[in-house]
């Protein structure tokens, strides 16, 4: 009895122990440092101040990254996130600190990358009443936000943070909104510590997987002549790559990723195919209107990637496998759908597959590919021209590089480039704003990248056009220190919707000349060193000491005014009239 | 084909989460014809109750998407067969107009109409039922000057629904036991896309 009474007692005042009276700011940072955050990109103002008080006195466990602009910071923590696995994590101030965020949320929600956003709000009792600094940051952001929530009580911040993290990382990943109250934060409360949160009664992030589905797809992938896998971002975000490898390799089955899911598949693995969609590679692309079962792993079917949707894979038996049961039929109605998660349907998928090899199949991949080595990718990485191309300079890095640097590029005639012609040896290496089409993402996303994977190179590549939309983003690589490549393929063009203007619209060049500033001046003025390459001789040498280079380093490569990114799609048209010029 | 369809949705009771599923229609340039916020047959659970005209293929992809918010619980849709739904209506029409002409008690039993409210000068009825029931008092009271004419958003229950009570048991417990049919429209949709 005696020792029962005890132990009640001691329990009673650890408890009392255990709850410290805190502030909402306090209890917030708690929160992250509970949720291993170790890295917070951000930019103080007003109605985050408590915050970044608090933040004063937690400087040994959490670093804080002082960005140039509230857009860099969500790039930076999406950038952060999809090179560690992890949830990237934003503050931001008020009004227009929020309204910043915007095209970050809404990459990252069509990206699905884990990013929880604190924003500072205006006092409760202000709310509503056109307050200095004071917008409607929940609503804005309604329709590119996974989940968001306003906290107007400190009470509320340990369990809405365990919240966050749990929505934000699990299921689909996706950006959350947690916008705080400046009264909740200066609010003392009593904190009884941080618990994760494992549950959220009207959120299920895994289904049970259902046999008889699995079953079902292993029927058909078993009885076809010609099947053909295509991937996604679902394949690296499940951490399923090595389940996948083992799928395919089983199967025996060719397979092509989409942008987003480059990368999880070495790009020189005997059965990687290449790039699907728009500008994606020859074969995967017409052979898609070819193959009898196409298997889709963790993909939504983009436009980009399908072209026309009433001419795509109409012959052929489609599976898809996704965690998401909105995108199973949204786009492309599928004879099979396996709903669950990747990592836990691929080996149960894996199990029921016969050993099997495809010797005539994969030799069309090959065919095909040959024509667009020689009509396409030949000139492209050895030009006959005395132009610079942007194929070489990333056939260069790949060789200098071995495959394994990251590439975070920024969107357009670059990008595509780069995702055709990258040489990839480990999973998330490729980092790009796939859905939205951000420009001016690479910089700040190469900042993040960079903390993602400290051990890793980390190479923006980014075009004249997109550089110039977020090239303040230098002043957080001057004062962080942080070790990033920059190169700038210039074409002194907004070069993708010249092609465009070029193909379709007649060459009405119309607003696509972009000058440019001196990049190796600006870079100077950021303390950063840089070069300028206009010359194929320099271009090896010039690449070499960009990389040797033991800080950040910029590099612009002066390339073909006129160049096109062949195949290509054209829109309107469907997968099979890829056009290689 | 275009049908009406009457969309059922069990949610947390979560300030915003109307705006969050109505954007899901405006996003797609989709009309509401009627919604109604209720609670339901669980306290703290929200019962919304939503009426749009489409093609089945497109009210199953909006109830995914709306099944897909983190607040909400379940949704169903069904058909005009498959429920029973009343709307409610109020006119407003002068009393000594009422009071001259026509026959009240007529009215009354007529269209199962009631008086919620006589004063000097004015008169409220009400009635409840389809929407050509309360459409058709609208013309009977029309030639006596309607000062007034509200309709409430439609509330339905579903005939073969066994309520929520353990569906909601089973979303508490962490993990979900096999008999759970998380997404019908999954499971439904041989029949569905067979159409």
């Amino acid at each position: 009895m005696y020792t029962v009474e005890l132990t009640e007692q001691e329990t009673e005042k650890k408890k009392e122990q255990a709850i410290q009276n805190v502030t909402g700011s306090v209890a917030l940072l708690d929160g992250l440092v509970q949720e291993q955050v170790k890295t917070v990109f951000g930019y103080p103002g007003g109605a985050i101040m408590p915050i970044y008080d608090a933040l004063y006195d937690f400087n040994d466990k959490l670093e804080h990254i002082l960005v140039r602009h509230e857009q860099g910071a969500i790039h930076a923590a999406q950038g952060y996130a999809r090179t560690s696995g992890k949830t990237g994590v934003v503050f931001a101030t008020s009004g227009p600190g929020a309204t910043n965020l915007v095209t970050g949320l809404a990459d990252a929600m069509i990206d699905s990358t884990p990013v929880v956003c604190i924003t500072g709000q205006v006092f409760a009792h202000l709310l509503g009443t056109d307050a200095f600094q004071e917008t409607d940051v929940i609503n804005i952001t309604m329709p590119v936000t996974k989940w968001s929530y306003q906290v107007t009580d400190a009470n509320e911040i340990p369990a809405v943070m365990a919240k966050a993290f749990f929505i934000a990382s699990t299921g689909r990943p996706g950006p959350v909104v947690i916008d705080i109250t400046k009264n909740a934060q200066l609010q003392k409360f009593d904190y009884a510590g941080y618990t994760k949160c494992q549950h959220v009664r009207s959120y299920r992030p895994k289904p049970i997987v259902r046999k008889e589905y699995v079953e079902a797809a292993a029927k058909l992938i078993n009885e076809a002549k010609k099947p053909m896998v295509i991937f996604g971002q679902g394949v690296l975000l499940g951490r399923a790559e090595k389940e996948f490898k083992r799928f395919i390799e089983k199967g025996g089955l060719p397979a092509a990723w989409t942008i987003l899911g480059m990368s999880a598949i070495p790009t020189d693995h005997p059965l990687a195919m290449g790039m699907l969609g728009m500008h994606g590679n020859y074969g995967p692309n017409v052979l898609t209107n070819e193959c009898d079962v196409l298997i889709a792993v963790g993909m939504r079917f983009d436009d980009r990637v399908t072209g026309r949707l009433d001419k795509y894979a109409k012959q052929a038996k489609i599976i898809h496998l996704d965690i998401d049961p909105a995108e199973i039929d949204k786009n492309v109605k599928t004879e099979v759908a396996v709903w669950g998660d990747c990592k836990e349907t691929l080996p149960m998928l894996t199990a029921l597959l016969e050993t099997k090899c495809y010797p005539q199949w994969l030799q069309k991949f090959k065919n095909y590919l040959q024509d667009e080595i020689d009509a396409v990718i030949t000139e492209e990485l050895n030009p006959s021209t005395p132009e610079m191309t942007m194929g070489e300079v990333i056939n260069i890095l790949n060789e200098l590089t071995g495959g394994e640097a990251i590439m975070v590029t920024d969107v357009g005639q670059h990008q595509m480039v780069t995702c055709r012609y990258a040489k990839y040896n480990k999973p998330n290496s490729n980092i790009t704003s796939g859905g939205l089409g951000t420009m001016g993402f690479a910089l700040p996303a190469a900042i993040g990248a960079k903390f993602g994977a400290q051990d890793r190179t980390v190479i923006a590549i980014a075009g004249d056009g997109g550089i110039q939309m977020t090239i303040q983003e230098l002043g957080t690589v001057m004062q962080s220190k942080i070790n990033v490549k920059i190169v700038i393929l210039n074409n002194r063009f907004l070069g993708m919707v010249r092609q465009w203007q070029q193909l379709f619209n007649d060459k009405r060049y119309s607003f696509v000349n972009i000058e440019s500033p001196d990049y190796v001046q600006v870079a100077k003025g950021y303390y950063i060193e840089g070069n300028s390459v206009s010359d194929r001789a320099e271009l090896r040498d010039a690449l070499k000491k960009m990389l040797d280079h033991n800080a950040s380093y910029l590099l612009e490569v002066m390339v073909g005014k006129e160049n096109n990114v062949f195949p290509m799609v054209p829109q309107g048209c469907s997968v099979s009239e890829v056009r290689l010029k | 084909m275009k049908k009406e369809f009457t969309i059922t949705v069990y949610t947390e009771n979560q300030v915003g989460l109307l705006n969050r599923i109505a954007i899901i229609f405006s996003r797609r340039k989709i009309s509401i014809d009627s919604l109604n916020s209720s609670p339901s047959e669980i306290e703290g659970i929200h019962r919304f109750t939503i009426v749009m005209n489409e093609t089945l293929e497109v009210v199953v992809k909006i109830c995914r998407q709306i099944e897909k918010q983190v607040e909400v619980l379940k949704v169903y849709y069904n058909t005009e067969e498959e429920i029973v739904w009343q709307e409610l209506a109020l006119y407003k029409v002068s009393t000594d107009e009422i009071a001259e002409k026509a026959t009240v008690e007529r009215l009354l039993r007529e269209y199962g109409a009631r008086v919620v409210a006589i004063r000097k000068d004015y008169t409220v009825f009400e009635t409840t039922g389809h929407r050509e029931e309360t459409d058709r008092l609208i013309k009977v009271l029309e030639p006596f000057g309607l000062i007034e004419f509200v309709r409430s958003a439609r509330v339905a229950i579903i005939k073969t629904s066994k309520g929520f009570h353990e569906k909601l048991k089973e979303f508490e417990k962490t993990e979900p036991g096999e008999e759970l049919v998380e997404n019908e429209f999954l499971n439904k949709r041989d029949d569905v896309f067979t159409m």
